[in-house]
């Protein structure tokens, strides 16, 4: 990991957990103490542990699984759309023995927690959304962060796309047609979630948000090129008291300010 | 069928041919002679004695300008007689539902006197994740439950329920049914992918290999396609494939280059330029695929092999077969030898050509090629030629 950070003292334990007989592996990391903590990540950086992460768990029990498809969670071909995807994050909690909990969620993995959030309201005590997808407005498109080539990209998504940060968490493209290997990564990863955005993130979460009970804080990196600040607003308007905090950063956000990001997170949702 | 008017920088201007490619490039003045070039170029390719006539559907797209085939294919079934009408082909996941493609198929095939060859494929991702928002994890399953439909509704012989899970009818039955019994024959154009090679071996269809790249860089989709017949244990009957070839025949190789380069130029630079984004969606090809070393056709790795070829290059290095009435008999014959090819497609009308030589090319190809590449395959019996066409196997 070439992520140093000299105060970074926890080292997550890694557990696999099977769902569905087996149909459905996670590949989970846990650390630190405190009330639980569900991350999800976005798809366009590495799942390992973060950072922010690792603030985190200086405050709440943290478990960041890895989404079927990638980086030794399987069985993303038994799911069959968002909602199925939805359910089996349930059965995952189920499975961790964890009744409440506190959801964050980036990109993507934003689109995940809010998902559980409206169809199991009861289960969540905070909801933490980094930049989620799953809106869509016609006037102000997200990237289409699926398909882009790298050095476009890198640009959507990081504030500095040359920046350490963004060349350390970054995921390879699989541009390279001789390196069989980092194709076949970047492909599971994309076509992963592309099995539950394409071709329009919007997947009909509007009808669903009224039912989120949680209180909810947005995130929002303040040069957010790949899903635009814009949609924070939208988020505002459909999520009744949602709280927003703009930070300074990209898409990436949570690498970009690692910091400040956790603190928001604390701040809001700590004991 | 090329739109033959994109401006001479296009390329350097525009990122792609396909998907986003803009739309002030477009002169539908100009565009409703060309489907009158087209079809009179397809009219005139059955005068010649050719067996039969393709054509292909795509979206979005200034290099094939044919979103619907079957609209093609049934103008020719009232402006010829006699060649076989090979659509290859509808995209089967896109038809919702897919009973249209049978029951389109069966006009044709009634309107045609049981000439139809009815080809299946899954579309490119341009065409069918991109223009058509198709989800690439569920393209293949959708297409394979599309197949299962329409073949039941040809074949079955009462009304029936079909219970899909992307589509569900209580009462499939359609009117008409095919000509030619128990269907016609069905012909599967593939892009490499290992599945549809597995598959087509196991439903006894014909694997199609609509290769832009010429039969040099073919050889490894046609042996992955043998390899596979070997698999399942059945015969290697030649007329199981089928080849697209693009050719150029003139009077001698220097005035073969002369005529054709700046259209093989146009085909290659223009009509491919596909961008890198577009090239496949996410998902579009299995983990399996790219594991077995197979590559995209179009895209930033294609466009790089691509890039400054000139007329020699495009020649040695299979591109095109081009040339003397003799070059291209002899590389033709070793095109069909090399991949077994019992179903030869030739692309004679290429990029930016205009119909005069493209109908050159056809009568040179007609008179002094074909007579040479026919009956390479004695004793072997084409089970999958519709049985009204004319057949010169």
């Amino acid at each position: 990991m070439a992520v140093g950070r000299a105060e970074r003292v926890l080292m997550p334990d890694e557990r696999r957990i099977e769902i569905r007989g087996g149909a459905v592996t996670f590949k989970v990391l846990a650390a630190g103490r405190g009330a639980p903590l569900l991350y999800f990540h976005s798809y366009h950086e590495r799942s390992a542990w973060s950072p922010f992460l690792d603030l985190l768990a200086r405050s709440f029990s943290v478990y960041a699984p890895a989404h079927p498809g990638v980086a030794g969670s399987a069985g993303i071909e038994t799911l069959e759309d968002l909602l199925d995807l939805t359910l089996v994050y349930d059965e995952l909690l189920g499975a961790l023995g964890i009744e409440h909990v506190h959801l964050v969620g980036h990109s993507f993995g934003g689109m995940v927690a809010a998902e559980i959030a409206a169809v199991f309201p009861a289960r969540v005590k905070s909801l933490t959304l980094a930049s989620p997808l799953g809106l869509w407005r016609d006037d102000a498109p997200s990237a289409d962060i699926l398909i882009l080539p790298a050095d476009e990209l890198a640009a959507a998504l990081w504030r500095d796309p040359v920046s350490r940060v963004a060349l350390d968490w970054a995921v390879g493209s699989g541009g390279d047609p001789d390196d069989i290997a980092a194709q076949v990564e970047s492909l599971q990863r994309r076509s992963s979630m592309a099995k539950f955005v394409w071709p329009i993130p919007d997947k009909g979460l509007q009808r669903r948000l009224h039912r989120i009970a949680a209180p909810t804080l947005l995130v929002w990196g303040d040069d957010d090129r790949a899903n635009p600040v814009i949609y924070a607003e939208e988020w505002q308007r459909r999520v009744k008291g949602a709280a927003l905090r703009l930070l300074p950063g990209g898409h990436m956000v949570l690498h970009e300010a690692p910091e400040a990001a956790a603190r928001a997170v604390v701040e809001f949702a700590g004991p | 069928m090329p739109y033959r008017f994109l401006p001479e920088d296009f390329e350097r201007k525009y990122r792609s041919v396909w998907v986003d490619v803009p739309h002030h490039l477009f002169d539908a003045e100009k565009t409703q002679g060309l489907y009158q070039e087209f079809l009179d170029e397809l009219e005139f390719a059955e005068k010649q004695g050719f067996d039969g006539l393709c054509v292909n559907e795509h979206h979005n797209n200034a290099y094939g300008l044919m979103p619907s085939p079957n609209i093609m294919a049934a103008t020719l079934t009232r402006r010829t007689s006699q060649a076989a009408l090979v659509v290859l082909g509808n995209s089967l996941a896109a038809y919702n539902p897919p009973l249209r493609v049978a029951e389109e198929f069966a006009m044709l095939d009634l309107l045609s006197g049981g000439r139809l060859v009815a080809g299946f494929p899954v579309g490119t991702s341009m065409d069918m994740n991109f223009a058509y928002g198709i989800n690439p994890a569920t393209l293949r399953d959708r297409y394979y439950e599309a197949h299962d439909l329409v073949m039941q509704a040809w074949t079955r012989p009462d009304v029936f329920a079909f219970n899909g899970k992307y589509t569900q009818v209580r009462y499939a039955n359609i009117w008409p049914q095919p000509l030619q019994k128990p269907h016609p024959p069905v012909w599967i154009p593939g892009g490499g992918s290992v599945e549809t090679w597995e598959w087509t071996a196991k439903l006894d269809y014909v694997y199609c290999y609509l290769s832009y790249f010429g039969y040099k860089r073919g050889r490894a989709t046609m042996d992955g396609f043998w390899e596979a017949i070997a698999r399942v244990g059945a015969d290697d009957n030649p007329f199981r494939a089928g080849f697209l070839q693009l050719v150029c025949v003139s009077e001698t190789d220097a005035q073969a280059e002369r005529e054709y380069f700046p259209h093989v130029h146009y085909f290659y630079q223009k009509c491919l330029n596909v961008w890198e984004g577009f090239a496949e969606a996410p998902g579009y090809r299995t983990v399996k695929t790219v594991q077995s070393g197979s590559r995209a056709q179009v895209g930033a790795a294609a466009r790089k092999a691509r890039q400054s070829l000139d007329w020699g290059q495009y020649v040695d290095q299979g591109y095109i077969i081009a040339g003397s009435p003799k070059t291209v008999r002899e590389q033709l014959t070793e095109c069909i030898k090399s991949l077994r090819v019992g179903h030869l497609m030739v692309l004679l009308q290429i990029g930016s050509m205009p119909k005069e030589l493209a109908f050159k090319n056809t009568e040179l190809f007609a008179k002094e090629v074909m007579p040479h590449v026919r009956g390479l395959w004695p004793g072997y019996k084409d089970r999958w030629w519709p049985s009204g066409a004319r057949n010169g196997s």
